[in-house]
C-alpha cells in the first residue's frame, strides 16, 4: 500500500486513487482470492465486483461514523462484525435476485468478509477520516476492484469460451482455450494485465520526468 | 487514530458499549434482511426445483413432495416429517407420470448433484438435470452440455429384476460409441470419470429407489388432483 505519488488530501484524489494509481488488484495486489477464483466469466466478475463495492462502501460509512466511539482495542473485532453483517446482507440479496448467480459465485460471497481490501480500507482510511471522504475512498476502491475483476473476467471468458456476458464474440471456428476458465487461466490473465499496467505506469512516469529504476 | 490519547488505557465500559452496540445493530440488520428476502428466496428455490422437475419429467403438470419412511413408506411431506424426499409428478388428468429423485456422488472435481426422472410404467430414467457440478469446463461439464450424452437419458433402462428387489441390469457408462444395451450410458471422450460418476450415481440411486417406488406405488395415488404446483 505504498502510494506512488505523495497524497493530496482532496476529494478528487480520494475518489480516483483507487481507480487507477492505487488500483486494489493491479497495484496493491489485494483481494486476490476472489479476483482469481470468480473472474472466469465477465458476469461473475461483475457480480463479485459489485458485491465487494457495496460492502466496501457500506462498511466505510459505518466505520467512519463510529470512529470516535469505538476504542482502538476492539476496533478490529468491531470492523469484522460490521463487514460480516454487510456480507451476509449481500449474500441474502444475491440469493433473492438469482439463485444461479449465487451458485456460480459459491463460497466466495461469504469470503468477502476476509477480503483484505475491505478491512485494509476500514483500518487505513475510514477509521481516520470523515464520512464524506471515506465514501469517496470506498467508491473509488470498489470501482477500481470491479474494473480489475471485469478486465480479468472479460479476457478469460472471451479466450476460454469465445463469449462475453454469454454473447458470442468470436467465430464458432475458434477453439476455446479451456485453460483460461480454469484457475491457472486466472494467473495467466493477471500476469498479462500486470505487464500492461506496469508498462503503462512506467511510460507515464518517464514522460513526467521521473527516472524509473 | 481514535479519540483516546495513546498513553491512557480506556475504561472497559466504552469497549463493552461499542461491541454490544455494534453487535446489536448488526444483529438487527441481518435479521431484518433475512425477513425481507425470505419470501423471495423461498419462491426462487421452489421455482428452481419446479423447473428441474419439469425438465426431467416433461409430461408433468403438477408435483407433490413425499417423504420416505422405512416403516410406513411414502407420505406427503409435512413441515414435521423428516427423511429423504422424492417428488411425485402428475399429468394433466392427475395420473402419476413419474418420480423426480435427487442424489449426489463424487465426480472428478467435486460432488455432482443430480435430479432425474423415473417413469414407473416404462421402468426407465427419462430425464436428467445436473443441479450442482464443478466439473472441468469444456471436458467434464459436457455431462450438462453435450447433446449426445444428454440423449442417453431420454430413455435409460432401469427395469427391476424378477424378484423386484434390485435392478435387472446395472447402469454403467461405456466408451463413447460402444453403447449396445438400453441400460448403458454412452460415455464422453475426455470426460470418462465424469460420465462414470453419473452412471454410478444413477445406478446406486435407482437400485435403492426403484424397488421402493414400485412396491409402494399406491402411496402416490390421488395426490395429483387439485395440487397443481402453481
Amino acid at each position: 500500500m505504498t502510494p506512488i505519488e505523495p497524497e493530496r488530501p482532496d476529494a478528487v484524489n480520494d475518489l480516483t486513487r483507487g481507480l487507477w494509481r492505487d488500483n486494489p488488484v493491479f497495484v496493491q495486489v489485494l483481494g486476490m482470492c476472489p479476483a482469481l477464483a470468480v473472474s472466469n466469466t465477465a458476469l461473475n466478475a461483475l457480480a463479485m465486483g459489485l458485491a465487494t463495492l457495496f460492502v466496501l462502501l457500506a462498511s466505510a460509512v459505518v466505520v467512519s461514523a463510529l470512529r470516535h466511539v469505538v476504542p482502538k482495542q476492539v476496533r478490529i473485532a468491531t470492523y469484522i462484525l460490521i463487514i460480516a453483517t454487510f456480507v451476509t446482507i449481500v449474500d441474502m440479496a444475491i440469493q433473492a435476485i438469482s439463485l444461479d448467480l449465487h451458485r456460480a459465485l459459491g463460497a466466495f460471497i461469504s469470503l468477502i468478509v476476509v477480503n483484505c481490501l475491505i478491512l485494509g480500507r476500514a483500518e487505513a482510511f475510514a477509521s481516520r477520516n470523515p464520512i464524506g471522504r471515506s465514501v469517496l475512498d470506498g467508491l473509488g476502491m470498489g470501482i477500481g476492484f470491479t474494473f480489475a475483476l471485469l478486465s480479468l473476467g472479460a479476457v478469460r471468458e472471451i479466450l476460454g469460451a469465445g463469449t462475453l456476458f454469454g454473447l458470442r464474440v468470436l467465430p464458432e471456428a475458434f477453439e476455446p482455450w479451456v485453460v483460461m476458465l480454469l484457475p491457472s487461466g486466472g494467473f495467466f490473465t493477471l500476469a498479462g494485465w500486470l505487464l500492461v499496467f506496469n508498462a503503462f505506469q512506467r511510460r507515464r512516469q518517464a514522460a513526467a520526468g521521473e527516472v524509473s529504476p | 487514530m481514535t479519540a483516546q490519547a495513546p498513553t491512557s488505557l480506556p475504561s472497559p465500559w466504552p469497549m463493552f458499549r461499542a461491541m454490544v452496540g455494534v453487535g446489536l445493530a448488526c444483529g438487527l440488520g441481518i435479521v431484518g434482511m433475512f425477513l425481507a428476502t425470505r419470501g423471495t428466496i423461498e419462491r426462487n428455490r421452489a421455482e428452481a426445483l419446479r423447473a428441474a422437475i419439469f425438465q426431467v419429467l416433461p409430461t408433468a403438470h403438477s408435483h407433490e413432495t413425499f417423504v420416505w419412511n422405512d416403516d410406513s413408506g411414502f407420505a406427503p411431506a409435512t413441515p414435521e416429517a423428516s427423511g429423504p424426499q422424492v417428488y411425485a409428478a402428475y399429468g394433466e388428468q392427475g395420473q402419476l407420470v413419474g418420480l423426480a429423485l435427487e442424489d449426489a456422488g463424487m465426480g472428478y472435481q467435486d460432488v455432482i448433484r443430480v435430479l432425474y426422472g423415473y417413469a414407473l410404467d416404462a421402468q426407465a430414467i427419462v430425464g436428467l438435470a445436473v443441479l450442482e457440478s464443478r466439473e472441468t469446463p469444456g471436458l467434464g461439464d459436457r455431462i450438462e452440455t453435450d447433446p449426445a450424452f444428454r440423449a442417453n437419458f431420454e430413455r435409460l433402462d432401469a427395469t427391476l429384476s424378477p424378484d423386484g428387489a434390485s435392478l435387472a441390469n446395472a447402469i454403467v457408462a461405456v466408451k463413447n460409441g460402444e453403447k449396445q444395451h438400453p441400460w448403458q450410458i454412452d460415455g464422453i471422450t475426455g470426460a470418462t470419470i465424469s460420465a462414470e460418476a453419473i452412471a454410478a450415481i444413477l445406478h446406486r440411486s435407482a437400485s435403492a429407489w426403484a424397488p421402493r417406488v414400485q412396491q409402494r406405488r399406491g402411496d402416490f395415488a390421488g395426490a395429483g388432483t387439485g395440487h397443481d404446483a402453481d
